[in-house]
């Protein structure tokens, strides 16, 4: 069989003979390669760019069909009126309903992966042996690549009957069930996280924490964490952000109901389960109901940006700490 | 009360280690439970999937246009939907993620461009993928008048695997010993012959690496698919890139939310092979990485 290895630096070596080739045989040639090169570099900065294009893309695409929502909404209505009823007749476009529908699901969902989360990664930095460690990291970070598809499918038809045996007047569609599963989806970026902002902290603490006389849970809970804890943060800031954005358990699991509510047992709609909605209908550009998927959209985009920026604070704060 | 806290003496002095092991050993059973919980619900979810789905599975199964009887329905323009847009992504998202990397790697200035290219990469690997489908509809769809088509669709997730490529490509080309591009710069290669012949190379295997997760991530995709109009019932396969199209996880998503169980257990057949492509995936991944461990010693 072809070993990839040998393969590549059997054609590094051909290569090798040709770039000498072109160096020996064409010197006059030196400006002709310097242009060359000059090119090459800039497709490659090129290429660099389409992340700033991409923002841009983002801001401006949202921001233009945003601006001609508030056009023709208030948006005062939007930040104060109790009802979202866009699809209906007698319309109204406050905000809340999906606001709160993203917020409940999300607190059930960080209720569940924030300490569930950084116990795993307790675990398995400090207490789990390292070869045991390395086993089942891997294994709990499949959580992580499932597709969430797959996890609206379980939240639906596994979960919420399971636990209707229990509450019997769980709703089919409940922001319960959705928060439960998004928990566990999540539970693997927060330990994988923490994990890591633990695993920063210099093994000098601990062992001036044990020379003390201090048990392995007091260097844990007493140093440990204490050390990184702009890194957990970080770690716990970042799974709000990716929970707020979660799209596919709350759409399929938690139902289209727009309503008020701090209940998590009925029927709600989150923001991104709302765009999903419009987005399966045939909305016709230039339209109001085209144009709310994109205010919602907004609004989404912000509350992450914030997340992540805030996110990214911490994190720069817990590396100059210790490199 | 004691007034003074140094003022204790050896038979005050009680260090209580039984009871604080105890509770050191209680901890340590709660992390465990709490690995424990996600490890079960992994199983558990495995095995409702499993135990919906195993019996739809047949070769009708793959080779079946979808259809309003449950009996009949099959995944096969999903699963060549999903094929072309992994083809697509591929296509674009690849070399742009590659040459991005070694840009920012090997040629870019220290300057305050390159920094803000490098927050802002880091920034959108966290905008959550629903916004890439407004992006894609806003875009794509509307702007370059592409439609709802498979071109569009493609475009739309290679920009959201995009920062996943760039960032691990840069760090497969980062680890590449600077001995390398000595000895390349040595023999009198330029600084992109340095990087073409002997960087990339050597970073190749990590590139494919992180390459084969982001396609991954692609093909689990849902939301911004959904987003930019991609079809939920499509019963013929794409002729050209201009063509509608549907998705695995699309084709799933439209058969949960009916009512009927008997599309249910399509669905959960449906989510059987999206998880054995990706455990292909990953698979091939984690082999690449194993023998790239053992193979290459700088």
């Amino acid at each position: 069989m072809t070993d990839p290895t040998t393969v590549t630096f059997a054609s590094l070596e051909q290569r090798q003979d040709r770039i000498i080739g072109v160096l020996t045989g064409t010197r006059r040639s030196d400006r002709l390669r310097k242009t060359r090169e000059a090119i090459i570099v800039a497709v490659l900065f090129l290429a660099a760019l389409v992340s700033i294009a991409t923002t841009i893309g983002i801001i401006y695409t949202l921001g233009i069909e945003t601006y001609n929502f508030f056009r023709r909404v208030s948006i005062i209505d939007f930040l104060t009126d109790t009802q979202w009823t866009p699809l209906f007749t007698e319309k109204h476009f406050g905000i809340w309903p999906l606001l709160v529908g993203t917020l409940i699901v999300s607190t059930i969902a960080m209720a569940v992966s924030l300490p569930l989360g950084l116990l795993a990664a307790i675990g398995l930095a400090e207490y789990a042996p390292p070869r045991l460690a390395r086993v089942i990291k891997p294994i709990l970070e499949v959580l992580a690549g499932i597709p969430t598809v797959v996890y609206g499918y379980f939240a639906l038809l596994f979960v919420t009957p399971l636990l209707q045996r229990f509450i019997p007047q769980l709703e089919v569609f409940n922001a319960l069930s959705a928060g439960l599963v998004m928990g566990i989806m999540i539970l693997p970026l927060v330990a994988s996280l923490s994990e890591d902002a633990m695993r920063a902290v210099p093994q000098s603490l601990r062992e001036g924490a044990y020379a003390l006389g201090a048990t392995r849970l007091e260097v844990v809970w007493r140093v440990v964490v204490p050390s990184s804890l702009s890194g957990i943060v970080a770690a716990f800031i970042l799974a709000v952000s990716r929970a707020v954005g979660e799209t596919m358990i709350v759409a399929i699991a938690m139902g289209q109901v727009p309503r008020l509510t701090f209940n998590p047992l009925v029927a709600m709609e989150a923001m991104t389960a709302y765009i999903v909605q419009v987005s399966l209908g045939d909305t016709p550009h230039g339209t109001l109901e085209y144009q709310t998927i994109f205010a919602v959209g907004t609004t989404l985009f912000v509350i992450t940006m914030a997340l992540n920026l805030l996110s990214y604070r911490f994190l720069k704060r817990f590396r100059e700490v210790y490199e | 009360m004691r007034t003074d806290r140094f003022a204790i003496t050896e038979q005050e002095f009680n260090p209580r280690l039984p009871l604080r092991r105890r509770f050191g050993g209680l901890f340590g059973l709660l992390s465990a439970a709490a690995i424990l919980i996600g490890l079960v619900t992994l199983g558990l979810l495995i095995a409702d999937v499993v135990r919906d789905g195993w019996q739809v599975l047949s070769w009708d199964f793959l080779t079946s246009y979808p259809s309003r009887r449950p009996q009949d329905a099959g995944i096969l323009s999903a699963l060549v939907g999903t094929f072309y847009i992994l083809l697509l992504v591929t296509v674009i998202a690849f070399p742009l993620g590659v040459a991005a990397a070694v840009y920012l790697e090997e040629f870019a200035p220290k300057s305050r461009l390159t920094a803000f290219i490098e927050v802002n990469i880091s920034n959108l690997a966290a905008v959550p993928s629903i916004v890439y489908g407004l992006l894609g509809l806003g875009v794509f769809v509307r702007t370059f008048m592409l439609g709802r088509s498979l071109i569009a669709g493609a475009l739309t997730l290679s920009l959201l695997v995009l920062p996943i490529i760039i960032v691990a490509s840069r760090e497969a080309v980062r680890a590449v010993p600077p001995s390398i591009r000595e000895a390349g710069l040595a023999l009198g290669a330029s600084p992109w012959q340095t990087a073409r012949y002997f960087v990339l190379p050597a970073a190749f295997p990590g590139i494919l690496t992180g390459t084969i997760l982001a396609l991954a991530r692609a093909i689990g995709e849902t939301a911004p698919l959904i987003t930019i109009g991609a079809l939920t019932y499509v019963a013929f396969t794409p002729k050209s890139l201009f063509d509608p199209f549907t998705v695995l996880p699309i084709q799933i998503f439209n058969w949960v939310s009916r009512p009927q169980p008997a599309f249910h257990d399509r669905a959960a057949g449906g989510i059987i092979v999206l998880l054995a492509v990706l455990l292909l995936f990953n698979a091939t991944a984690i082999l690449l990485r194993a023998r790239l461990q053992r193979k290459i010693r700088f």
